[in-house]
């Protein structure tokens, strides 16, 4: 494959991919640590409803109203979940059990009841998105990189997610000291006069926005696992977080650049079928690493815990 | 329309469709219920999403042996198994390493679909036409439902809820305690493998009608629903059991008796409102009866603080203290006390009083310790106690209530 190709067909896609790995995998870090990581599937589940009515306000598929309307469906699911899990005195993973699954169910019911015939979206559109799609037209070659005649026919979801990835890293690093403290030991962060709820809800809030970003580039199932497979492999390498963090963009950006070209191109050098679903790929390889780390990560077991067989 | 479809009036796969609704329901709602107790419910969505690879990978032998790739037990056996699989894997992720399970839940999930969806794209690659179906089996398809599906589900919920009779006790137990079932001799491990293997059989048997991604709502929202309405652990399982039933039957009729309604989502929706009536209707555990709960307290609490008041000749200004004392006839709108109110006034500081004493005598240290400034004193002591109370005030004597 020449660069020409390489720069039109597969370029974006691999950016895109990686950045979204990447935005995901950094919030995720704390979330796994904080015992949260189910957030980033039951946000992956809502925004669905959130995107749908986006697109009925607006009757076409632009991208604003249905990234607005995703990031309220976001803010609502989580609102409904502390609220039920209080007025209700339930536990929270039935809480979020209970608002991301009615909350799906009402998203594929207006999705079926609209006509979306005319327009690309539906649920499995939502699923496993469209990584492969995102071509560069424009491109010639490497010399299009810098001719910005070219650059403006980018993706434009290329810009989003990197500029999603640059708010998420900003955020992880001028926060890193309060993160840190607060997630091992938020009695000690709040003595020291670390305002803990808000910086939990901050936490959040930066996770949605990479999982809404993400979505609407590669679909919902990356968002789970970046969010969960990464760090996890991660935390098995190393027990510190500067270095887990660090671990964990490396296996990101493994998984989505190796999942991309054995997505794109195993099934060829295997003998001569289509392409396979990229996002799916992606998941597949960070569950290899994750695997892998499991068994023979240096710091796999709980350090000094008895095993709770 | 609607009558028609819940008389199952509604044509022949209308019918079967409702039934096996109803009945994957029951069985998910009852099974759930322990899952629930266990505070373990997100463990069923890492189960169904685990299906996906199973499915496809059932479908592809079926067609390579020369098969009908959409041979429901075939696809259903091998979802089971890839089912299984995952949550061997989530098991050993949380017992061999040092990810907490919501770690692992998330992480089987994503891997299990991610791959299932790479398999589902292989399908859809070796030739159009014959997967059709597969996609159905995602947010489940009621359209083409055959007598056989439907009997597939019913003795496939009938064995569920069998074994679920038959291992509720130590289920029970380990959902509640699970060092006492160790202690009592119960493998807690082992009854936990069962409690998943039965929401795995749920899972598989409802990925027909509902889907995997919504047959989780099937099973955490009927549980959470029933327990706002008991606080007994075998009454919860009847009630999210018939939750989960009518949930299946209505949202069934109602998605029968208009055209492009999706079977799977209604059901969900309809279930999410018998949770949103419980969670503000339901007695004890309800917003309402929660804020009927309050509305009283706050109440007696004015009564109580306008009495004392009135006792001691002071002015009330409080609008609804005043308000209150004049509803219940103890007042005059002016504030100034009834006959009836000045009794009651005087009763309330003698109380006080009592209760003063009450709580500087440390013989009456437990009794001391009930003092909330609302308690009628003659609910904690005894008349001969009261009585040599009183005399240890001295002072006028008669006060009745």
């Amino acid at each position: 494959m020449n660069g020409e190709e390489f720069v039109t067909l597969s370029l974006t896609p691999l950016l895109i991919g990686t950045f979204s790995a990447i935005a995901c995998a950094l919030p995720g870090n704390f979330l796994v640590l904080r015992k949260q990581a189910l957030i980033g599937d039951a946000i992956s589940h809502v925004v669905l409803p959130g995107i749908v009515v986006g697109f009925l306000l607006t009757g076409a598929i632009s991208t604003w109203p249905m990234m607005l309307g995703a990031a309220g469906a976001a803010i609502v699911s989580v609102v409904m979940i502390e609220a039920i899990r209080r007025l209700g005195k339930i536990e929270p993973g039935a809480a979020m059990g209970v608002v991301f699954t009615s909350m799906f169910a009402a998203g594929v019911l207006l999705l079926e009841q609209t006509d979306t015939s005319t327009v690309h979206l539906d649920v499995e559109h939502a699923l496993y998105g469209n990584l492969e799609s995102l071509i560069w037209l424009d491109a010639t070659g490497w010399q299009s990189v810098l001719d910005p005649q070219a650059l403006a026919g980018l993706p434009p979801e290329l810009p989003r997610i990197a500029i999603t990835l640059l708010g998420v890293a900003l955020f992880t690093w001028i926060f890193w000291r309060p993160l840190k403290i607060s997630t091992f030991d938020e009695g000690f962060a709040r003595t020291i006069g670390i305002r803990t709820g808000r910086l939990g809800l901050a936490l959040v809030i930066a996770a949605a926005i990479a999982a809404v970003a993400a979505f609407d580039a590669v679909g919902s199932i990356i968002v789970i696992a970046m969010f969960i497979c990464p760090p996890a492999a991660a935390r098995m390498m190393t027990n510190r977080l500067e270095t887990q963090v660090v671990w964990s963009v490396f296996f990101a950006t493994v998984s989505a650049v190796l999942g991309y070209v054995l997505a794109g191109y195993g099934p060829l050098w295997l003998g001569g079928l289509d392409a396979v679903s990229a996002a799916g790929m992606i998941a597949t390889v960070s569950g290899l690493i994750l695997m892998i780390c499991a068994i023979f990560g240096p710091c796999r077991t709980r350090s000094g815990a008895p095993n709770s067989n | 329309m609607l009558w028609d479809a819940l008389a199952l009036q509604l044509g022949y796969n209308a019918t079967l469709v409702a039934i096996g609704s109803t009945l994957l329901g029951v069985a998910a709602g009852i099974t759930g219920t322990f899952l629930f107790l266990r505070k373990r419910a997100l463990v069923s969505d890492a189960v169904s999403h685990a299906t996906l690879p199973g499915v496809c990978l059932a479908f592809l032998a079926l067609v390579v042996l020369g098969g009908d790739g959409r041979n429901l037990i075939g696809l259903l056996a091998g979802s089971a198994v890839s089912a299984w699989l995952g949550l061997l894997c989530m098991n050993w992720l949380t017992h061999n390493t040092r990810l907490a399970e919501d770690a692992a839940i998330g992480a089987v999930l994503s891997v299990f679909f991610g791959f299932g969806i790479v398999l589902l794209t292989i399908i859809q690659s070796l030739g159009v036409g014959r997967q059709a179906g597969l996609e159905g089996f995602l947010l489940g398809t009621t359209a083409g439902m055959l007598r056989l599906d439907a009997l597939i589900i019913a003795i496939g919920g009938a064995a569920t809820l069998i074994l679920v009779t038959i291992i509720r006790r130590p289920m029970m137990m380990v959902a509640f305690d699970p060092e006492y079932a160790a202690a009592r001799g119960v493998a807690v491990n082992r009854t936990d493998l069962a409690m998943m293997g039965l929401v795995m059989a749920v899972t598989v048997i409802g990925l027909k009608i509902v889907g995997l991604i919504l047959i989780v709502a099937l099973l955490i929202i009927p549980p959470v629903t029933a327990r706002f309405w008991s606080e007994r652990s075998d009454l919860v399982v009847l009630l999210a059991g018939m939750a989960g039933g009518l949930a299946g039957y209505l949202g069934a009729a109602i998605s029968a008796s208009t055209p492009d309604l999706p079977t799977g989502p209604i059901i969900v929706l309809v279930s999410f409102g018998f949770f949103a009536l419980s969670l503000l209707l339901a007695p004890a555990r309800g917003v309402l009866a929660a804020v009927l709960r309050h509305v009283q307290f706050q109440r007696r609490i004015h009564i109580r603080q306008g009495l004392l008041a009135l006792a001691q000749g002071q002015m009330i200004y409080e609008p609804l203290t005043l308000r209150l004392l004049h509803r219940a006839g103890l007042a005059r709108a002016d504030g100034v006390a009834t006959d009836a109110g000045r009794a009651r006034a005087a009763k309330a500081l003698r109380d006080e009083k009592r209760w003063e004493i009450v709580r500087a005598d440390l013989t009456h240290e437990a009794t001391a310790a009930l003092y909330d400034g609302l308690r009628d004193i003659e609910t904690v002591l005894t008349k001969d106690q009261i009585e040599e109370i009183d005399l240890r005030i001295g002072g006028p004597h008669g006060i009745q209530p």
